[in-house]
């Protein structure tokens, strides 16, 4: 009965997302800059309490690094030898923040995989010292910190929506490496330390207080003698200790009532079966869900299952190997490199603009200008919603508040918080307030006729100071400046859909954007949440433009005779979160064709390949992909397993074209995709369209799903070798032609291999 | 020490050209422990024996009454106007127009007022003003799902379709949905708001204690000295004739250390001893003209002088009103801290009453938080809530306010002074003060 019930909590990583593109994000990877001897620590002692408070100099936050580690062992073993001292309390000195994680730049600097053992060996003996501490030690979370934290005797953490905790780990591509996989099963239990090992996610701090990674949460204080933060870092640490005293006193017990689940569940755990199978079924899941290409989740379940299996000193073991491992792997190296290139492009480079956008007004209450609404409103942007028509409005008013009210069900907002937020949105079908907005971003159709007509009737009621910024996919920026009387003032945004839950902003720059006007664009966008890359103007700019020779490929290699399924798995072993023809379905077969259009006559041969007749036909039969039901799949409300929509056959028998044996391995077929993609990509570099390869890779993956693990085009070339990539370039130009033709910048990084993107 | 010595910043605070508003008395039931002697009772029973007790004490004739206001906060849903049907059945005339106004705890303070702007308007000359409470019983309600499924049932017509509405029928639909003492806008119980609010403002359990204990005692001390005058008999129906109130209970430090934290568990400060309780009970005042009080003969109480409301933030100054309306009700009626001879502040918790203390006694707060060049300052302790407060006395949310103004104006006749602040504090983050002047005797 028991084991039924504890493989019905396998049910559980049903939930499992394990990198995928689109929610893809590392938080709590901080790097830090030099650092002088013993200035990260320092203890004072309350009563017979040691209150120690971490504060790394020169930093946002504390990260665990050498000069951290080596300090806090001092003070640890100073606070051990004392008999005053009966318990003690860590606290750090910077509000909102605890330690926030290890220095990935100090794993990054070790050269063999026995290095970054070591480190997690030293790590693991000081934290194990820590656990096995006769003095109970209070740790105070304010925001992020499982690692020294779950070491500790007892956790006390704010409550607040800014406090989340996590094993972020595994979106690096490493594992928690100082004991986190050994101790974290046994207190929240195998499953669940396995949901957040393997995930990474955040938990907040009321789930993590029933989890019982936290023993007690304290909230926040408002305003009284001093500044409310000041305030409850004091009153977090006055409550701590009479908690540090209470364990100290053996008055309060570190050990938690568990519910009758989690008691049934732990309970299932001690029996071997139940275990294996356990085990089977994470590996299965995992194995299905990152197809091999990740190395970590694999890794980490192997180590906890060591460290159960065969006890804490084996699991120790494991874990400091495991690691070493893959700190060493390309796969975390790609990882970490998107990190430091999602901070880059978190950054204004254009300073602070003059004014700061506090009026927003969206042309289009369409998917996109609802979405680019939605994000907005719940930043305290006041916006307008124009449309032009009741119908059209109500629909993107609607999109707005179903977003808002899907976060109330999930409990990141309350239901007044929610219709205040509402309350920043005006929706009308005129201009009126128009002359109060500081940046108007446009989201109408995509016809160049259309959007001049817009321009220009917005130019006629909006301030001298307000930004017009365009939200096209394709329509080069300067030809819909052209009709502007303020080209300065022009820029394109390109938001991605859905835009609430997509990362990334493309943001198109012309020869007469100013600065300021550029300034503007990015600052709203950080302020949306988004991660954001700066692109000259060209046909395409740079995500679609990278996005069309690929497309093209797949429209040949379905008149190829590939089975638009086969395409789909294809794509996705090898690493594209979406396969191929799927992305196509999900565009809009209509955006796509209009987009092959448009960037065909801009490029001419080099964009050909497929016949773009295939997508003109499914246009004119109505198969626009999702949005109208059919596409290359039949898509139906609350059908989860779509089928191949057989009207294609005849579409595709009509374009079909003999396939060429020697590049139409599956591998080929990958990378056929894959290099038409890459080429564009450095060519676009070459062109000066991007400004940096960290811009392009962080486009390619928020933006487009190119492979996490690969780490974004320019990373895939410098860990898979230029030569490599031109050597299948040319094969591949020898069967089709132009479409393959190595551009000039990539050519020069074959024949010189020291020449890498990242040094 | 003769505070009444001390010359006042102003003689009077009358204006020219501007109606004298007098209270010419007021009366209160006795304040009971919710599920007590009321328990059986609905609300515009309780009004209704305020209202008797009113006609009784003033003997004023009923017909020259224009109009009738009361607070309530909880509301019994069948007597939604409960000043309209409390006033019926005490036999005010039907003529009397009646209405009701809630501001959570400062409902009666907001009747009171509502009262001073028809007099002072010229609209009316003689106003009830009063308010009442009843925790006893409190609107528990069906789930919205199950209302739904009543309703549609209702309307269904045939067999087939009531089969079908049954057939919708769960059984978690039977959850019932109690009203909770929580703002609507952050979901937080006002104790648990209070504790955070005492722990922001560094005020200890044990002087949240002292002032609770401060408070019952001199309650104790007022109720056996006989001064709470404006406590009229109320013979319940079945039971025993009410006489006093029966929340007061003086304990010891000692006995209040050993209760475990009410809201913040279990580190918190605010306990079942230092907050105040549920509390049935109403209040009613009559309000009049100085002209029409004195053409009439009576001998009024005091002037209902400058009045001033404020709100701030519901989730971190919830219970911060007093401190924002006393500098500025104090600048509007031109007076300052020194001459106010009769404090009389809603006590809804010792850690309210005491942050507030401690928020009006600090420069950093004025400066950064109410505009101010500096601090109101302290209300000397000698002259504040003299006979015990809303921590002992009891606090029928809807009636406290004019129980307030009753106390000021009792307390300036006896204790010989001039000027009385009353202040409270009201979910939603809002507030009021009012300046209370004795009348010349």
């Amino acid at each position: 009965m028991v084991a039924c019930r504890a493989i019905g909590i396998l049910g559980r990583f049903s939930a499992f997302r394990i990198l995928r593109s689109r929610g893809y994000i590392c938080r709590n990877f901080t790097e830090s800059s030099a650092l002088l001897t013993r200035t990260h620590i320092n203890y004072g002692v309350k009563g017979d309490v040691a209150v120690i408070r971490i504060n790394s100099p020169n930093s946002k936050v504390n990260t665990l690094n050498k000069e951290l580690h080596s300090e806090f062992i001092e003070v640890m073993n100073e606070i051990w030898a004392s008999d005053q001292i009966r318990s003690a309390v860590l606290i750090s000195s910077k509000p909102g923040c605890f330690i926030a994680g290890a220095d990935i730049n100090m794993l990054a600097a070790c050269k063999t995989p026995q290095e970054v053992t070591q480190i997690s060996q030293e790590a693991q003996r000081t934290f194990e010292k820590l656990e096995k501490s006769t003095k109970p030690v209070v740790a105070i979370l304010q925001s992020h910190g499982d690692t020294l934290a779950v070491s500790c005797q007892y956790r006390i953490a704010t409550k607040d929506r800014k406090t989340v905790l996590g094993t972020p780990e595994v979106l690096l591509g490493i594992l928690p490496g100082a004991g986190g996989t050994q101790r974290l099963p046994k207190m929240v239990g195998v499953p669940a330390a396995f949901d957040m090992m393997l995930t990474g996610r955040n938990i907040r701090a009321d789930r993590a207080k029933k989890m019982g990674l936290v023993d007690q949460l304290v909230e926040p204080l408002g305003p009284g003698l001093k500044p409310p933060e000041e305030r409850t870092i004091e009153y977090l640490e006055e409550v701590a200790i009479t908690f540090a005293k209470g364990l100290a006193d053996k008055k309060i017990s570190p050990k938690r009532d568990k519910g009758l689940v989690e008691k049934l569940t732990a309970y299932a755990m001690t029996i071997p079966f139940v275990r294996q199978q356990v085990y089977k079924k994470v590996e299965e899941k995992v194995r299905k869900q990152t197809k091999g290409l990740y190395p970590a989740p694999l890794k980490i379940i192997d180590v906890v299952k060591t460290g159960i299996e065969q006890g804490s000193d084996a699991g120790y073991l494991s874990e400091s190997q495991k690691f070493g491992e893959l700190a060493m792997t390309k796969e975390s190296k790609a990882l970490m490199g998107l990190y430091h290139g999602q901070v880059l492009c978190k950054k204004n480079k254009f300073g602070a603009p003059q004014k700061d956008v506090k009026h927003l007004a969206i042309l289009g209450a369409g998917l996109m200008g609802a979405g680019i609404a939605q994000v907005s409103v719940d930043k305290g942007l006041k916006t307008l919603l124009k449309d032009a028509t009741l119908t059209g409005l109500g629909r993107g008013q609607q999109q707005v508040f179903k977003g808002l009210n899907d976060k109330v069900k999930k409990k990141a907002l309350t239901s007044f918080e929610r219709d205040s937020i509402f309350s920043n949105l005006t929706g009308q079908l005129d201009y009126q307030g128009f002359e109060k907005a500081d940046m108007v971003i446009e989201a109408v159709f995509e016809d160049l006729s259309l959007k001049h007509r817009v321009l220009k009737e917005v130019e006629a009621v909006i301030p001298d100071h307000c930004v017009f910024a365009s939200n096209t996919s394709a329509l080069p920026i300067s030809e819909i400046a052209a009709v502007s009387k303020r080209p300065e003032k022009v820029i394109g945004m390109h938001y991605f859909s859905p835009v609430d839950k997509m990362q990334l902003l493309e943001i198109i720059t012309t020869e007469k954007t100013s600065k300021d006007t550029s300034a503007s664009a990015v600052a709203v966008g950080l302020k949306q949440g988004k991660v954001i890359i700066v692109v000259k103007d060209g046909p395409g700019f740079y995500t679609t433009r990278c996005l069309a020779p690929m497309m093209s490929e797949v429209i040949r290699i379905l008149q190829e005779g590939v089975d638009p399924k086969k395409l789909d798995s294809l794509t996705t072993s090898f690493g594209f979160p979406v396969g191929a023809a799927t992305l196509v379905d999900e565009v809009g077969v209509d955006v796509a064709k209009h987009v092959a259009e448009d960037l065909g006559k801009a490029f001419g041969e080099r964009f050909g390949g497929g016949n773009p007749e295939l997508l003109t036909q499914m246009v004119s039969k109505g198969f626009l992909g999702r949005k109208s039901g059919k596409g290359f799949y039949i898509y139906q409300e609350g059908v989860k397993n779509k089928n191949l929509n057989s009207d294609m056959d005849s579409i595709l028998a009509s374009l079909k074209i003999p396939p060429k044996s020697e590049v139409s391995s599956d591998e080929d077929i990958q990378f056929r995709l894959v290099t038409s993609f890459v080429n564009e990509a450095v060519m676009c570099l070459q062109e000066g369209i991007l400004a940096t390869p960290a811009e392009g890779d962080i486009g390619a993956v928020f933006g487009l799903g190119f492979p996490p693990c690969l780490g974004g085009p320019f990373c895939f070339v410098d860990l898979y070798g230029a030569q490599k990539l031109v050597d299948r370039l040319k094969k591949y130009e020898a069967a089709y032609g132009k479409q393959f033709t190595p551009c000039q910048l990539l050519a020069d990084h074959a024949n010189s291999p020291n020449k890498k993107f990242y040094q | 020490w003769h505070h009444s010595v001390q010359t006042k910043t102003k003689k009077t605070l009358a204006k020219p050209n501007i109606r004298n508003i007098v209270v010419v008395d007021g009366v209160r039931t006795p304040f009971l422990l919710s599920g007590t002697s009321y328990k059986d009772l609905m609300p515009h029973d309780v009004a209704r024996a305020a209202l008797t007790g009113l006609l009784h004490r003033t003997s004023v004739p009923k017909e020259v009454v224009d109009y009738i206001i009361f607070g309530t906060v909880i509301q019994e849903v069948k007597t939604s106007n409960v000043a309209r049907e409390a006033a019926l059945g005490a036999g005010f005339s039907d003529k009397t127009p009646a209405h009701t106004v809630t501001m959570a705890c400062i409902s009666a303070n907001q009747a009171m007022t509502t009262g001073v702007g028809l007099i002072a308007s010229g609209q009316c000359d003689v106003v009830v003003a009063g308010g009442v409470e009843l925790m006893s019983d409190i609107p528990i309600r069906h789930s919205r799902k199950m209302r739904k499924l009543m309703l549609d049932l209702n309307k269904a017509k045939s067999v087939g379709q009531r089969l079908s509405v049954i057939s919708k029928f769960r059984l978690n639909f039977l959850a019932p949905e109690l009203p909770a003492v929580a703002e609507f806008s952050t979901s937080e119980t006002m104790g648990h708001s209070a504790d955070r609010l005492a722990a922001a403002f560094a005020v200890s359990r044990l002087e949240q204690d002292e002032y609770a204990l401060r408070s019952h005692s001199l309650a104790k001390k007022a109720q056996d000295e006989g001064l709470l005058s404006d406590v009229v008999p109320f013979k319940v129906p079945g039971k025993d004739t009410v006489t006093k109130d029966n929340g007061i209970r003086p304990s010891s430090l000692e006995q209040m250390a050993k209760l475990k934290p009410a809201f913040i568990r279990p580190y918190g400060t605010v306990t079942a001893a230092n907050s105040s309780f549920l509390t049935d009970g109403a209040s009613a005042m009559l309000i009049m003209a100085e002209e029409k009080a004195l053409a009439m003969g009576y001998k009024p109480k005091a002037y209902l002088r400058d009045f001033m409301y404020v709100s701030q933030d519901p989730k971190d100054q919830l219970l911060l009103g007093p401190t924002y309306a006393t500098p500025k009700v104090l600048e509007k009626a031109g007076l300052t801290m020194n001459d106010i001879d009769a404090f009389e502040f809603h006590e809804a918790f010792s850690g309210q009453i005491l942050a507030n203390f401690k928020a009006m006694d600090s420069d950093w707060f004025a400066q950064n938080y109410m505009g101010r060049k500096t601090k109101i300052g302290l209300p000397p302790l000698e002259k504040f809530n003299n006979w015990g407060g809303s921590l002992s006395l009891g606090h029928p949310f809807g009636a406290t306010g004019c129980r307030l103004v009753m106390a000021a104006a009792n307390r300036l006749r006896k204790e010989g002074g001039q000027y009385g602040l009353v202040a409270a504090c009201a979910a939603g983050g809002q507030g009021h003060a009012m300046i209370v002047e004795a009348y010349p005797k």
